[in-house]
């Protein structure tokens, strides 16, 4: 897969990667500790939901398991509680990474009345949250482009000085309201991004059906925008573009398309058994592609981790994972007296 | 008081807003500088600049799918689509998205967001130009859709749907833009959604009509009062949330009800009023419930003698009453 080449208005062609840790990406060794932790919780949350699955404890699960590194990496170079997100199925570890809690996913995994994204109306993986400007998602694809295209437009209008960043799959990318959405954001060079993290795969149509092009960032210079590839097991390289375009963004200067390449470690959602349409190999050599163990040696080779402290995250993060689990698990349902509400403001329909 | 063509006093409800909430914007095809197809925003370009009045791309999703987002964002976006007949390529926004968002998300996020589309008949405007849109959206729970039929409610009620923290379609019969004329008074006022109104006091039959059929239906109506017969007309102005006491009050006096609507009959949006007194008020019923509806075909034909034949008109309307009258 092409990686690291850049597209920008159809003209000049460069490289965007790490090139050496922390302080080359302008972050400090606690900070990459911090993004390190990230990934790796959500990870284990994401197993979690699947042992749970199995177990029979939750009908459905969609995963983000080999998303991680992108998605934290591409998240944090938001403002947390200033900007916005309009996430897609896949994006535990950017809701997390934007204020969502363990707690807050696993209660979307059990549907429980306290459930943060939808009080247990939405099947899990459509995570939201309004205090933390992490807009609700729907089920049909790509949709959210154009809620993250007026949030920005509004940011702009207002002057509030967010940005409005979006994600969704290579599959989604061909929908009609990305290229209204693009289109639009461009005019008006909206302080928007839209992140698109590239598996190589919609359900079971390889990438080969999907587009004609490998890149999908390659359509941005039909936009008159900026199309970035980066390699989405490189955690800081995805940090870096997407500090590039947040600060493009907030100046005034436009919206960008960041495509991250990475692997779907699991099959599509708990329904799907990929190995009917990828074949073995394909699956084996995908395994080095995951971002956690990659950014776990790149850490520790240059001397931020060490197997202390790699031990230490590992046992925190189970323990934020087992009182999530024990939590989540012992929240009542939602009451059905209460599902007549909120179909607007007002409360229930026949009594306005 | 002041007399006003529909479309000014729509035009006086979109800039008074403006005026009175910085967070009004308007967005849509040909809005800016043109003032709109119909002339709808004529010189709000002016008076509040680029920013506020954006002329969109051609992109309906994009025009409904933004004000979402910008709704979410603190603005109280006022879309027009050009046409009620180009606002399917949005439908999945609207349905989707709009619609669900606060319910969905269990009332942490909402969409207060007016769409204003012209629709209907009767003006040459064959499939494509014509159509009556309502049903498509009334189905749909989470959607307030408002069809006013008085220079006076059109103002009063549009300012209530950009104040409302929800979304509302705000659909306009364009044929009455320019030859409805009516008392608009200076000064602020609104007229609150969800709310219908008896426009004509009757005995005998009720005729329930909304947009162009509300005027229809009470031309019709005075006709059956020089025969001696005592129509009472209920303009619903609000379909959904449905007022449903002011219809039910009404046939619950007169004992009989005719459904008038310009949109295809089968399925159409009169087809839930009749349900509904059919299911709570048939203890009072003299007669069949009734409807003068479009005829079944997939659009208004342009040549003005096969136009003539698909529109409802006053006299169709009156045949109607005879009929159901004489039960
Ligand atoms: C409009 C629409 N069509 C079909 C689906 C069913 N569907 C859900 S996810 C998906 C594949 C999406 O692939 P991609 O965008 O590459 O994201 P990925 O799942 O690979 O992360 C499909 C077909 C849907 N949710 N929405
Ligand atoms: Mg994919």
């Amino acid at each position: 897969m092409a990686v690291g080449h850049r597209t920008e208005s159809g003209t000049s062609t460069r490289r965007a990667h790490a090139g050496g840790l922390g302080a080359a990406v302008g972050l400090t060794d606690e900070q990459l500790i911090e993004m390190y932790r990230m990934v790796a919780l959500a990870r284990a949350v994401d197993e979690r939901m699947w042992v749970l699955n199995r177990a029979g404890r939750i009908p459905f699960v969609i995963s983000g398991q080999g998303h991680e590194g992108a998605q934290v990496a591409i998240t944090w170079a938001l403002k947390k509680d200033h900007d916005w997100v309009a996430p897609f199925y896949r994006s535990i570890a950017t809701a997390m990474t934007f204020g969502m809690s363990a707690r807050d996913i696993l209660t979307a995994q059990y549907a429980t009345a306290n459930d943060p994204s939808s009080g247990g109306r939405q099947m899990p993986g459509h995570y939201g949250h309004a205090e933390h400007n992490l807009l609700s998602v729907s089920s049909p694809v790509a949709t959210q482009i154009l809620h993250a295209v007026g949030i920005a437009l509004a940011a702009k209008i207002r002057k509030t000085g967010q940005v409005a960043m979006t994600f969704m799959g290579e599959g989604s990318s061909n929908q009609g309201d990305v290229h209204e959405g693009l289109n639009f954001a461009a005019i008006h060079k909206l302080p928007f991004v839209l992140v698109i993290e590239n598996n190589g795969y919609a359900i079971s149509v390889p990438v080969s059906k999907e587009l004609a092009l490998p890149d999908v960032a390659d359509r941005a210079s039909g936009y008159g925008i900026p199309g970035v590839v980066v390699d989405g097991a490189d955690v800081l390289g995805c940090y870096q573009a997407s500090k590039e375009a947040v600060a493009r963004a907030r100046a005034g200067d436009g919206p960008t398309l960041i495509e991250a390449k990475v692997t779907r470690l699991t099959g599509h959602s708990s329904d799907d058994q990929q190995t009917k349409y990828r074949p073995a190999e394909e699956l084996e050599a995908e395994r080095t592609r995951d971002p956690l163990p990659k950014f776990r040696e790149q850490l520790a080779a240059a001397g931020v981790l060490d197997d202390e402290l790699i031990a230490r995250i590992d046992a925190e993060n189970k323990a934020v994972v087992d009182d999530a689990t024990d939590y989540a698990e012992k929240e009542p349902d939602p009451d059905p007296a209460n599902a007549l509400m909120h179909v607007f403001a007002e409360g229930v329909e026949g009594e306005f | 008081m002041p007399t006003k063509t529909f479309i000014e006093a729509i035009r006086e409800g979109i800039r008074e807003e403006m005026q009175r909430d910085d967070s009004v914007i308007v967005l849509g095809e040909d809005v800016g500088k043109k003032g709109g197809v119909f002339l709808a925003t004529d010189g709000l370009f002016e008076e509040f600049g680029e920013e506020r009045v954006i002329d969109t791309p051609l992109s309906e999703s994009q025009i409904v799918g933004t004000s979402i987002g910008a709704a979410v964002n603190g603005l109280r976006p006022v879309a027009e689509i050009q046409f009620a007949d180009f606002i399917f390529p949005a439908f999945n926004q609207l349905l989707s998205e709009a619609a669900r968002m606060r319910y969905r998300s269990n009332n942490t996020f909402g969409v207060p967001m007016t769409v204003r589309a012209p629709y209907g008949g009767g003006v040459h405007g064959a499939l494509y130009h014509s159509q009556s849109v309502e049903a498509f959206f009334t189905h749909i729970p989470g959607l307030k859709v408002v069809i006013p039929s008085t220079p006076y409610d059109a103002k009063g009620l549009l300012r209530s749907a950009i104040r409302n923290d929800d979304p509302v379609l705000f659909f306009e019969h364009k044929k009455m833009y320019r030859s409805v004329r009516g008392e608009v008074p200076a000064g602020e006022y609104t007229v609150p959604l969800a709310r219908a109104q008896v426009t004509r006091p009757g005995t005998q039959l009720t005729v329930v009509a909304y947009g162009l059929m509300a005027h229809y239906a009470l031309e019709a109506a005075d006709h059956a009062g020089e025969d001696g017969l005592s129509v009472e007309v209920v303009d619903l102005r609000t379909l959904r949330p449905l007022d449903k006491e002011t219809v039910l009050e009404s046939v619950r006096k007169t004992g009989k009800c005719l459904i008038v609507y310009e949109d295809n009959r089968f399925g159409g949006y009169g087809a839930e009023i009749a349900a509904i007194i059919a299911e709570e008020a048939f203890d009072y019923l003299d007669g069949p419930v009734t409807r003068i509806a479009g005829p079944d075909v997939p659009g208004v034909p342009y040549n003005h003698v096969l136009e003539d034949w698909f529109m409802v008109n006053p006299e169709k309307i009156l045949d109607g009453i005879r009929q159901l009258a004489a039960y």
